[in-house]
């Protein structure tokens, strides 16, 4: 593994514009994120039009905040790894293509990172002596997945959302009760209060593939209960609702997760991406773990989120493998998560 | 002084570079890869035919808008890349006033038209005789309003740009001047034409036409879908309904 690689990550998939400065993969100089949640709650979620236009206005400063924190300039950066997919492909043009530009400009090494590939990532820079095989959960707002981390880069999906991803579940349905976006800390908030025994939601499970994920059966019938008690005048206790709810999706989370690490006597389990903040899967996912007697990894809410630390963590190693992307990179809003070699 | 200018507003990605009034290298292409896949492969391209050293540029360039927003935006970050690595300014010029320099010399009038869907072009309208000049600011219009612009002028006029052909019968039947088509060569986005006008606009009106890197961004000259809803919600009350989404397009990852 080469010594003291510096790697400036670019993320932009979404509706945070970052930055970060990382060094061998782990040592997080910087972390800058400039987040346009104000601007998206006004429209119950992400527009992809306006974030893109956000992207634009923001991500010169964004990254020479990451820069300046780190105390570096970009003659000390080894390459650039920069966020080409899955995601809004109008937000991952703006990080691409600043990306290539300065990669141009600079004679820098540019590495295109898949986005799920940072947020497993995060555990990296979170656990500084992790390293693979582990088993790891991402769940957020557009992605569930199912992953055994079997080397750097090297990935077998075990299962993963047949519909709705977790977190989009989480959106809708806090829109629904009058939450508001985002959806994932608002239930989480109102959830605290709430009897999670009050209301039976099915579990989303698919026939025939035992680590795949629906949320969509679930979703609606969250719906369909809202609706129900609003025809017959019964107001909606909130609380109850959310802790139902989430007690719904944690249980088949780490149902499903569980039933991976036993079958595959995997001796450490990770969480990652947005929906990793929720307080209850957490609770849960590490409760499991403890009474198994396994590792437990997850990272802290800023790591979790939409951040460039985790992207410059994936690149580095990536990096290291010799990866390297050309100046014709693209944005690949599908983009499939499989091994990079 | 060297210019390095580039095009990604419309169906062309461009670069080209100028110094001291010379055109040292012009690269157009129009296929059917993204901007996002040409650009900066062309534009390494003519740093290696050129063994150009960035670092010796005075500026760059770029059509600003209007324009499709996807490829304004490949292009604004580009540049805003390139300019931050460089520590260069930045000069955005309207893409319509781009466009008409193409035929700078010409006694007409010059009328660049985009197609901006929806009914409507993206059009101006110039004076390329000694100092170029804008008789008519950049607008998103139906074309019939700038036709009737023209015959109120009254004189004989040449249109170009990719919204001549979806504009060409109204042309026909609405247009009572004297006018004419630019020929293919001048008829699209030219990052020369850019390179050019940048040049002669940073001798004679200075600084002020520069922008620093991490300032400039695009000018859509249209709101989003999404901002429009907003205003509407705005004057309506309706705010609450905007929030919970009942008027946005649901957002997440199904691009």
């Amino acid at each position: 593994m080469s010594e003291n690689v510096t790697i400036l990550g670019i993320e932009s998939s979404c509706d945070e514009t970052a930055a970060a400065v990382v060094v061998n993969g782990r040592q997080v100089l910087s972390n800058e994120i400039s987040s346009q949640i104000d601007i998206h709650t006004l429209y119950g979620g992400v527009v992809p039009e306006i974030a893109s236009r956000k992207h634009v206005e923001r991500v010169n400063q964004v990254i020479r905040t990451a820069l300046k924190d780190a105390g570096k300039t970009l003659d000390d950066i080894d390459a650039i790894a920069v966020t080409q997919g899955p995601g809004l492909v109008g937000p991952l043009l703006v990080g691409v293509s600043a990306a290539k530009g300065i990669a141009f400009a600079k004679d820098i090494p540019l590495v295109g990172v898949h986005h799920i590939e940072g947020h497993i990532s995060a555990n990296f820079i979170a656990a500084p002596d992790l390293v693979p095989p582990f088993m790891c959960l991402v769940v957020s707002g557009g992605h569930t997945h199912l992953v055994i981390v079997k080397d750097y880069g090297v990935y077998e999906i075990l299962g993963r959302t047949h519909d709705d991803a977790a977190g989009e579940c989480f959106d809708k349905v806090a829109r629904a009760v009058g939450l508001g976006y985002p959806g994932g800390p608002k239930i989480d908030r109102a959830a605290k209060t709430g009897n999670p025994d009050a209301i039976v939601f099915p579990q989303g499970k698919v026939a025939g593939s035992e680590y795949d994920f629906s949320f969509s059966g679930l979703k609606s019938a969250v719906l369909n209960y809202i609706n129900t008690q609003r025809m017959q005048g019964h107001e909606i206790n909130v609380p109850d609702l959310a802790a139902s709810f989430e007690k719904s999706v944690v249980g088949v989370l780490v149902g499903h997760s569980m039933r991976a690490v036993d079958t595959y006597h995997a001796d450490t389990f990770a969480l990652a991406g947005g929906v990793a903040s929720n307080s209850a899967l957490r609770a849960a996912a590490k409760e499991a773990c403890d009474a198994r007697g396994i590792r437990f990894c997850c990272p802290p809410p800023i790591l979790c989120t939409d951040n460039a630390a985790m992207i410059a963590c994936a690149g580095y190693y990536e990096y290291c493998h010799g990866t390297r992307s050309g100046l014709d990179l693209n944005a690949q809003p599908n983009l499939p998560l499989r091994s990079m070699h | 002084m060297q210019i390095m200018a580039i095009e990604a507003s419309g169906p062309v990605a461009g670069v080209a570079l100028v110094r001291d009034h010379s055109l040292l290298a012009e690269y157009e292409c129009s296929n059917h890869m993204t901007h996002s896949e040409s650009l900066v492969p062309m534009m390494e391209e003519v740093r290696e035919r050129l063994s150009l050293d960035l670092t010796t540029l005075d500026a760059l360039a770029i059509t600003r808008g209007p324009g499709s927003f996807t490829g304004l935006r490949i292009g604004a970050a580009t540049i805003k890349g390139v300019g931050l690595a460089l520590n260069k300014p930045v000069i955005g010029l309207s893409t319509l006033e781009s466009l008409a320099f193409n035929l700078y010399g010409t006694d007409a009038l010059v009328c660049p038209l985009m197609d901006a869907r929806r009914g409507q072009v993206y059009a101006g309208i110039y004076r390329e005789k000694d100092e170029p000049e804008e008789v008519l600011a950049p607008c998103a219009v139906p074309v019939e309003e700038i036709l009737t612009k023209l015959n109120d002028l009254g004189e004989r006029v040449i249109f170009l740009g990719d919204g001549v052909p979806v504009s060409k019968e109204k042309i026909e039947s609405l247009v009572k001047v004297p006018y004419s088509f630019a020929p293919a060569h001048m008829n699209r986005q030219r990052a020369a034409s850019t390179a050019v006008l940048a040049e002669h606009l940073l001798e004679t009106k200075g600084e002020s036409v520069l922008v620093s890197a991490d300032d400039f961004r695009p000018e859509y000259l249209r709101k989003s879908q999404a901002e429009k809803q907003r205003e509407e919600a705005e004057a309506k009350g309706e705010m609450e309904a905007l929030a919970a989404g009942r008027m946005a397009k649901d957002p997440h990852f199904h691009a």
